[in-house]
């Protein structure tokens, strides 16, 4: 156990490491920060003369060396619009991120055991049909569009929801909360019905193709011979081997929901990260972005050792501290 | 009046627009105690028919003719519900492969305990007792500690032995083995066998042993069924069917052991394959590969011949019992 999350530490630091390379090295591509920090009215000259203050026009090597000996401590920057450290940024936007990852994740996994387990059992009923029509549907429909029909349906046309912002918030220690407010609350549900609206459809049809697979295996066919009953065999004997799969394509694409976030977030104006880094790229506000992607891949590693960490737990075959599995 | 009794077996798969017959007429009977060998090659239908014994015919296959009474019960009429209570309780299945019998993510115990929790009012407790003690029976070194061990970690060998374990946990007063020990490592496979024979002698269970190696059947069982293209072909006393075997097809199967080969020689073979559910040739299904086949072998369905005991379904069999 201690071997394995040290072994994951290393395999992260490697990993910030790339993400922290490759979000430097496109910073020149974005665009000029000087246009946005200073004014019409500053001469060439001037602003020449702030490149080299800011250290803009050192070798690339050398900006990343001086980047990076201040990463180590925790420092990425500050942001040149908001003019404080970058992470501090971000990290204020982060509650409300992840709470909005939690509620789609909560919704994803409250429907799709269910729906998947019921489609594979009844493969010829017509509610199968339909679920596995509307899934269909569901993923071909990019999310924005999904969040522009939700806004139309529920916010403007029958008016029961807020369409934008997070609401009624509370701190807790250093976390913003939107969670324990009801105002907080109902603004959260239809940013997260549209974030999900991609990851529950697919994880839907997971489940339901790996659960019909684990029916057809001789030990489920075994346990009909015992005489054991329909939701035995069903809920513990297959669903215990159908979750090993979902759970690790599972756990990969809960972080790619953060991406996804992005797009709701900013349909949605929630004042997340998401929101936050289409604005940086925007000003072309360098280690900002930075920030947001170091920060993104950072959850990215600990969302897959959690997800290691389950499967480890549910499938006895693998045993984390021996190593090779 | 037997224990178990199949009459006019009949199990169809309908596929597309075609309706496959896998069994066709096919009855038997098994007395209290006894062991009775399935014999024939891929495809004859001897899994299909233990299967369909428990009603546990993959889907889309099902029983569209027929009857089997167990203990005056017609089980092919049974409820779900009601089968329920005969399935690993009154008749038992070991199946071929152990290492996908049984469930990986679950231990020993777990699979042992809810059989005994399903079919008997046991406590948990009472329940581990019985299992262990099972496990001992079937020879499994320090059961208290196997049987928490999840099944990964137990050979092949090892498996099959908590396999027989299971079955024999609620005292069944039949057990269908489909081909038990062919996946199994040569070097244990009469180890496994020995005991399985062993433990049904000394609890008096019926033993239905399906298998294709007739040297099995030949030390094991009492009586034997040889199967063909989803139809008894044979049946008989098993001594008198590996010594004096009457239809051309169990002869060829006979023939074709390699103890009936000299070293060194090529082994015996019936020539052709089976033919498959979709093509089974008019009139005996055999006759294409049959050195005896007449034009009456190519039109008519051969019926039963033989004396008490002994079934033949053979035309020419016929005929030489009407010379005599």
């Amino acid at each position: 156990m201690i071997a394995f999350l040290v072994r994951r530490l290393g395999q992260a630091l490697v990993v910030m490491f790339i993400i922290s390379l490759i979000s430097f090295s496109i910073q020149d591509n974005l665009g000029d920060p000087l246009r946005e920090l200073v004014g019409q009215s500053v001469s060439e000259a001037e602003r020449q003369e702030l490149r080299d203050e800011m250290g803009l026009n050192d070798p690339f090597m050398v900006q990343y060396w001086r980047f990076l000996k201040k990463a180590v401590h925790g420092d990425l920057g500050n942001s040149y619009f908001f003019k404080r450290p970058a992470l501090e940024v971000i990290m204020e936007k982060f509650p409300a991120t992840m709470e909005l990852v939690f509620g789609a994740t909560l919704i994803i996994l409250l429907f799709s055991v269910p729906v998947g387990v019921y489609c594979a059992i009844n493969p010829r009923s017509w509610l199968t049909k339909l679920m596995m029509g509307l899934s269909i549907v569901g993923i071909s429909i990019p999310v924005f569009l999904t969040a522009i029909m939700l806004i139309y349906l529920f916010a403007i046309g029958l008016g029961w929801l807020p369409s934008y912002g997070r609401g009624e918030t509370t701190m807790v220690g250093f976390w913003e909360t939107g969670l324990l407010t009801r105002d907080g609350l109902v603004h959260l549900i239809l940013p997260s019905v549209a974030l999900s609206s991609i990851m529950l459809p697919l994880f839907i049809r997971l489940v339901r193709s790996e659960m019909m697979e684990v029916l057809e295996q001789e030990y489920i066919r075994f346990a009909w011979a015992k005489g054991l009953s329909r939701t035995r065999i069903w809920f513990l004997h297959a669903l215990k081997n159908t979750l090993l799969p979902v759970i690790t394509v599972g756990g990969v694409q809960i972080g790619t929901m953060i991406a996804y976030t992005i797009l709701t977030e900013t349909v949605f104006q929630w004042p997340g990260m998401g929101f936050l880094f289409l604005e940086a790229v925007n000003r072309v506000d360098t280690p900002l972005i930075i920030a947001y992607l170091i920060v993104v891949g950072l959850i990215f590693v600990i969302t897959n050792t959690i997800v290691d960490l389950i499967y480890g737990l549910v499938n006895p075959t693998v045993r984390l501290a021996g190593g090779q599995a | 009046m037997p224990l178990l009794e199949v009459r006019g077996l009949e199990v169809k798969f309908p596929i597309r627009q075609y309706e496959l017959t896998a069994l066709r007429d096919v009855s038997f009977s098994l007395d209290k105690g006894q062991r009775l060998g399935i014999v024939g090659e891929s495809g004859a239908g001897k899994s299909v028919a233990a299967f369909a014994i428990l009603n546990l015919i993959g889907r889309p296959g099902y029983i569209s003719k027929g009857e089997i009474i167990f203990e005056g019960a017609n089980l092919a009429k049974m409820s779900p519900q009601q089968l329920r209570t005969i399935r690993g309780n009154r008749i038992n299945m070991i199946f071929q492969d152990p290492m996908m019998t049984l469930n990986p993510v679950l231990t020993i115990g777990t699979q042992m305990i809810e059989c005994l929790q399903t079919h008997q009012n046991l406590s948990k407790g009472k329940a581990r007792e019985v299992a262990i003690e099972k496990l001992r029976q079937v020879q499994i070194p320090s059961p208290h500690e196997r049987i928490d061990q999840y099944p990964h970690e137990l050979s092949g060998g090892m498996r099959q032995r908590v396999v027989i374990a299971i079955a024999l946990l609620t005292d069944p007063s039949v057990i269908i083995a489909d081909e038990p020990t062919t996946a199994l490592d040569v070097t244990i496979q009469a180890e496994i066998m020995e005991l399985l024979v062993e433990l049904c002698e000394t609890s008096d269970v019926a033993l239905m042993l399906i298998t294709h190696d007739l040297g099995v059947v030949s030390q094991v069982t009492q009586r034997t069924i040889v199967m063909y293209a989803g139809r008894v072909v044979e049946e008989g006393p098993t001594r008198q069917i590996i010594e004096n075997a009457r239809h051309p097809y169990t002869h060829g199967l006979i023939d074709a052991l390699p103890e009936r080969t000299n070293p060194g020689m090529r082994l015996n073979q019936i020539p052709g394959v089976m033919p498959s559910l979709n093509a089974i040739p008019k009139g005996c299904s055999f006759h294409p590969r049959c050195e005896h086949q007449t034009e009456l072998c190519r039109t008519e369905l051969p019926g039963y011949v033989g004396q008490e005991g002994i079934r033949i379904a053979c035309h020419w069999v016929a005929s030489q019992e009407q010379q005599q």
